[in-house]
């Protein structure tokens, strides 16, 4: 068969990119030997937030983020928009600095934001324990369900003539995919957006699986209000540290409550390891003591795809033509999916996109 | 046998049987609501589904295919 574009992996990413493309008016065709959605996309918390690492991070949150915002009106209740915001936590005066630190820089950015003092969180966010210092609220955050807003993606663009084979890319030509079946797939437009698996059929890629633990609890309404995340967590995640926690709760539209979040590298086994995911749940007992009287129902895997300079890859391979990068995303890819999908259309169109694309081609890397 | 109720309704029962047979015996197929209302209720029958929660004595969200009957217990449905 033919196809104006193929893409490679159906999670959030290469449903974007499936959605963005089928738009411009391209012919796509979207292979997923599994489920929809089911890899780092059924890893990540769903939080559409903004971050400000660096320029081009927050440059492309930001972007995506405003791209859910337009879209949000448009989502079935299956994929529990909740535009609930964030608060970034301050355990000590240092993270408080930081804070003033973070306000400025979104004020000037044209991000609304609001620091509150202790007696506010407190009030904010009455399960929280005492001692805390403050936090920075980013009402314009929200959440949503992610492996749902894949399918719905796809969806979107199997109505623009989009197919989805449930088939797996056994090697990547020019022009051309193969495939388990034996069938061959030609088109000018290849995008690899399979995560961490990218490395199957491409292992010189810059990416590294990072392994994630995660879990939820049975429902609680009014346990929580807004996603808290600790100011600690941008020590750690962004930190190269072999293994990392942090205290990361999100309330869902249920009253279920999300608990995150851990990175770890050189791990390749799926499976949960308990005395990790103990140390995770202690981290957010830590910050709200009343969580450990609470019943968790669930707890998984799954490996989200870290770069060296937790950037994504966003863009023409290198060295080969009609090859394009989708994948890199690590734990921002819900958020940043939508603007990947963009950037992608935008350079197969020949369209000026809305924001540099430079910072996230994979030529930055030596090939 | 052991008695105790659910949802205030007496069941008696032999001791060393679960929870969940306590709530068969009462007449119910369901241990609790779903996020949409639709009725839940035991699936896998080891304590790994969490399908079968249910309220014992106050306590909400136990798994009612793991726990033993006790006299006297408290059992409600009624919590999601």
């Amino acid at each position: 068969m033919t196809a104006d574009a193929v893409v490679i992996g159906a999670g959030i990413v290469g449903a974007a990119c499936a959605d963005a493309l089928s738009t411009v008016g391209l012919r796509v065709a979207v292979v997923e030997s599994r489920v929809i959605g089911g890899g780092a996309t059924a890893a990540g918390m769903g939080h559409i937030v903004v971050m400000d690492d660096s320029e081009a991070q927050f440059a492309l949150t930001h972007y995506s983020q405003q791209l859910w915002r337009t879209l949000s009106p448009e989502m079935p209740a299956e994929l529990e928009w909740d535009p609930s915001g964030t608060l970034w936590v301050a355990a000590d005066e240092e993270e408080m600095q930081a804070v003033a630190h973070k306000h400025a820089y979104y004020v000037a950015r044209g991000v609304n934001v609001e620091v509150l003092d202790a007696a506010q969180l407190a009030d904010a966010e009455p399960n929280l324990r005492r001692g805390l210092h403050g936090a920075l609220l980013i009402p314009g955050d929200s959440v949503v369900y992610a492996p749902c807003a894949a399918a719905w993606l796809l969806a979107r663009a199997q109505l623009r003539r989009a197919s989805l084979l449930a088939d797996r890319v056994i090697s990547i030509g020019r022009h051309s995919v193969h495939l388990t079946t034996g069938d061959r797939i030609e088109s000018p437009n290849i995008i690899l957006a399979s995560g961490a698996w990218a490395r199957e059929l491409l292992p010189a890629i810059p990416v590294r699986p990072r392994k994630g633990h995660l879990a939820i609890t049975a429902r609680y309404p009014g346990f929580l209000r807004r996603q808290l995340v600790e100011l600690g967590y941008l020590k750690s995640a962004h930190g190269h540290d072999t293994e990392s926690v942090a205290f990361n709760l999100q309330p869902r539209t249920t009253g279920q409550l999300l608990i995150g979040s851990s990175r770890q590298y050189d791990v390749t086994h799926t499976s949960i390891d308990a005395p990790f995911l103990a140390r995770m749940l202690r981290r957010a007992i830590h910050f709200m003591p009343a969580l450990e009287h609470l019943r968790v129902i669930r707890a998984w895997t799954g490996f989200r795809a870290a770069t060296p300079d937790s950037l994504p890859l966003i863009g023409p391979a290198p060295g080969r033509e009609g090859l394009w990068l989708a994948t890199g995303h690590e734990g921002l890819g819900i958020t940043t999916s939508l603007a990947t999908g963009r950037l992608i259309a935008d350079a197969i169109a020949g369209r000026t996109p809305a924001i540099p694309p430079e910072p996230y081609l994979p030529a930055r890397f030596p090939q | 046998m052991i008695r105790l109720r659910v949802n205030g309704k007496p069941v008696s029962l032999p001791e060393g049987s679960v929870v969940a047979a306590a709530i068969a015996l009462s007449g119910l197929d369901a241990t609790r609501s779903s996020v949409r209302g639709e009725p839940r209720g035991p699936l896998c029958g080891m304590g790994i589904c969490f399908e079968c929660r249910a309220t014992i004595d106050g306590q909400p969200h136990q798994r009612t295919c793991q726990i033993p009957v006790r006299q006297g217990m408290e059992v409600s449905t009624d919590a999601g």
